[in-house]
């Protein structure tokens, strides 16, 4: 009984431990990462909704596909992952201690046999010469050795950068950090989105969940700017922000530029040049009419959607208007206002006004020259709010691992041992990676051996 | 002389390399597979010359960055690295044959730009400003390349052990003869990787210092970001499998291949099936 009960410890423990366990993880995890990136994850479009099966969409649901990354079978896998790293560890991280503390300092006839790197040499002193001599050779020429004696021979061993075999458990380490610190961002960090009017501030700001959250302070929009280039694809979206405290402007924070890539932080809260528009409220727009055949031009002051009705019964209503026509017009830029304008007893027509090409206006040849002036409207800036108390653990487990590779991939252990005879010596060499260059350096090494004088 | 002119001269080096590799393959003459590493680095040195040129007529164009930010650029950055990283190997360990399994990469990456991709220099949008876009960008694609010349190695590998398996009794004789001795492909297929796997671990930890510093969130599972991931998972199966009893050899070439088609949906197909936040879509 207590046999079985030990064996099946034993053998979950082996289960944990064994690298196929390993190999099934990674697969099932880049296999099952891929259903996140066909089925859309957060919120499910309709369109996608209306074009699968109930059954499948159920199904979906059931299996938490349309989050999988936060689904219990995935978070499990994560789960999986962590205790078969970390079971590896805990056996395997004793026995390379063990090896870098108490390397192999008489080397066995099956090492000696085992290694391709090797040289003789044969001298007439004595054994106590020969030693002192290679004590001090391997000390210049590669590093100081330890001497043991055994069995009437000596065997000197010299070692370097014994320590790079903990590499790999830098990387291993270096995962579960990085797991550590995404554990803590969703713990204490949070996301969420604000929308600031021109000329006003906000105190607070929605969640993802739908929460209003207070900022702790105020944050004001002076001024929201877009500009575009010449093939109107945008150049810089642009928000002028200023940090108040108790209604004042607080130093160093006060007319900051916040660009896309150039975020503004206060109190571990940062902002995110996101997105911007229109705000609903106020919004009215100025457009010009002047009769071609001569006579004053009149300005109206209208509000989207709305018909106005002129003197000789023409109406005409503002469709749509934006401030920089350059991304739908290229080669036009400044204000620009569709309208549509019907003549009394006419089909109604659209066009295009613009603000800074009135000959454009002119040349459409109608009783009536359209203008457009621009608009009180004002614009929002749209901004992306975070907070991560975790990131920093997040990238000291990035430069973890990335220094853990360095080591684990481009630095090697070499030993050499060097076996004393009567009359007669022995090297050989060893290297846990690159055994290429190490070769190149053991030749060398083995050259100037060959060739002592004892 | 305008950079445009010269990526057309570079495509054709790249042709005329990769046949005289094959050349070599077939004839075995040894001048002929030291002409076909000329040309490459000959098309390298040009390349590098179109790269530089393009850059600067940026400048002129009073749009100034780095040729990275679009599919068109980053296809050339691409099959550049692929080139430098054979020559790498070429130099270092002579053997000059895997050029015909590696050039074909750089040549498909050059025909494809060149023909098929508006080849305009464009503006930054604003999502792109950044210094991190190269950072990014290069060790990405220097990354993607070692595993192109990994595919490269391996694809040898699966030719040469079927070859072998087939024919026990005679030697490998012929075309067979001219490829490097299975244990050296299955060294230089993991050396490759070797150098891959960091690039990449490093790519994709910039990218999401860039996300973070640019969007506050480091890790989106954007489908660009996660078949990164899944790429970094292959690669350490790869590597993983290497010190398994029974995963090595084929099983491994065939690891490093299922990685670098991966490496292709990641960079290609993501954008022509998925949507996402990455720019270098929509080639035309
Ligand atoms: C459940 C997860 C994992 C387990 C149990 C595990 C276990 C191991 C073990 C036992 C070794 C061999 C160490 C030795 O040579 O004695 C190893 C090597 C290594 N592991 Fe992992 N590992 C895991 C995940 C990862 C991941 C995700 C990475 C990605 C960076 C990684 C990177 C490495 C590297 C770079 C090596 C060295 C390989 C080589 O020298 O060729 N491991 N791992």
């Amino acid at each position: 009984m207590a046999t079985t009960e030990r064996s099946f410890i034993t053998n979950v423990w082996d289960f944990f431990c064994s690298l196929k366990l390993t190999l099934f993880l990674l697969f099932s995890l880049a296999l099952t990462s891929i259903i996140g990136t066909i089925v859309p994850q957060g919120v499910t479009p309709p369109e996608y909704i209306a074009q699968i099966s109930a059954t499948k969409l159920q199904i979906y649901t059931k299996l938490g596909f349309f989050d999988m990354y936060h689904s219990w079978w995935f978070i499990a896998l994560l789960y999986v992952f962590s205790v078969n790293l970390i079971s590896c560890s805990i056996k395997r991280l004793p026995h390379v201690f063990k090896f870098i503390s108490q390397p192999t300092l008489v080397l066995g006839e099956g090492l000696r046999n085992s290694f391709s790197l090797k040289g003789d040499l044969s001298f007439s002193g004595s054994i106590e010469k020969g030693k002192e001599r290679l004590v001090e050779f391997l000390g210049k020429e590669f590093s100081a050795p330890v001497i043991t004696e055994h069995n009437g021979e000596y065997h000197l061993f010299a070692q370097k950068t014994a320590w790079c075999r903990l590499g790999v458990y830098v990387v291993h380490l270096s995962i579960l950090v990085i797991f550590i610190g995404a554990i803590i961002g969703s713990l204490f960090g949070y996301k969420g989105f604000v929308a600031i009017v021109e000329g006003t501030s906000v105190n607070a700001f929605e969640r993802q969940n739908g929460q209003q959250m207070p900022l702790g302070f105020e944050l004001l929009c002076e001024k929201f700017n877009v500009e575009f280039y010449a093939n109107g694809a945008p150049k810089e979206f642009r928000s002028t922000l200023t940090v108040l405290e108790n209604g004042k402007p607080v130093p160093g924070y006060s007319q900051v530029k916040v660009i896309v890539n150039e975020p503004l932080t206060y109190k571990g809260i940062t902002f995110y040049q996101s997105s911007y528009g229109k705000a609903s409220e106020g919004g009215e727009h100025y457009i010009t009419v002047t009769p071609r055949n001569g006579g004053p031009t009149e300005k109206f002051t209208v509000r989207e959607g709305v018909p106005v009705t002129l003197k000789d019964g023409t109406t005409f209503k503002l469709l749509e208007a934006t401030q920089e026509v350059r991304p739908f017009a290229p080669g036009f830029s400044g204000p620009a206002a569709r309208i549509e304008v019907a003549r009394k007893g006419a089909a109604p027509q659209t066009f295009i006004t613009f603000k800074n090409f009135p000959d454009m206006n002119a040349q459409r040849g109608d009783a009536l020259i359209f203008g457009y002036e621009g608009t009180n409207a004002k614009q929002y800036t749209g901004l992306q709010v975070a907070k991560d108390p975790g990131v920093w653990v997040v990238w000291l487990g990035c430069a973890l691992m990335v220094i853990g590779i360095g080591v684990a991939f481009f630095m090697s252990h070499k030993r050499i041992w060097v076996v004393v005879s009567k009359g007669n010596a022995r090297i050989y060499g060893n290297a846990s990676k690159n055994q290429a260059a190490f070769q190149m350096q053991f030749e060398e090494i083995s050259e100037k051996f060959q060739h002592l004088k004892i | 002389m305008s950079s445009s002119m010269l990526f057309n001269v570079t495509t054709f080096t790249y042709l005329i390399s990769m046949l005289a590799f094959f050349a070599f393959l077939a004839s075995k003459n040894r001048s002929v597979g030291l002409a076909g590493s000329f040309i490459a680095y000959a098309g390298l040195v040009i390349q590098t010359v179109a790269i530089g040129l393009r850059w600067k007529e940026s400048y002129a164009l009073g749009v100034g960055h780095a040729p990275m930010s679009n599919l068109y650029e980053s296809i050339v950055f691409f099959s550049w690295t692929i080139v430098l990283l054979f020559a790498y190997i070429d130099i270092r360990y002579k053997y000059r044959v895997i050029g015909a399994f590696v050039m074909p990469f750089a040549l498909l990456g050059m025909a494809w730009a060149q023909m098929g991709m508006n080849t305009g220099i464009e503006p930054l949008v604003p999502a792109l400003q950044s210094n991190w876009l190269l950072y990014h960008v290069i060790t990405c694609f220097l990354g993607y390349a070692a595993f192109a010349v990994a595919c490269g190695i391996s694809i040898m590998y699966l030719i040469k052990s079927a070859f072998e398996s087939t024919n026990t009794s005679a030697p490998a004789g012929g075309l067979m003869s001219m490829f490097p001795p299975l244990k050296v492909l299955d060294d230089l297929n993991y050396r490759a990787i070797m150098i891959g796997f960091p690039l990449l671990t490093l790519g994709i930890i910039t990218g999401a210092a860039w996300a973070n510093y640019a969007w506050g969130t480091y890790w989106s599972w954007d489908p660009k970001e996660t078949w990164s991931l899944i790429v970094w998972f292959v690669y350490a199966a790869f590597l993983h499998a290497r010190i398994t009893k029974g995963w090595v050899g084929k099983r491994a070439a065939w690891l490093s291949v299922i990685g670098f088609l991966a490496t292709i949906f990641c960079y290609l197909g993501v954008n022509l099936f998925l949507s996402g936040l990455h720019s270098y879509g929509g080639g035309s």
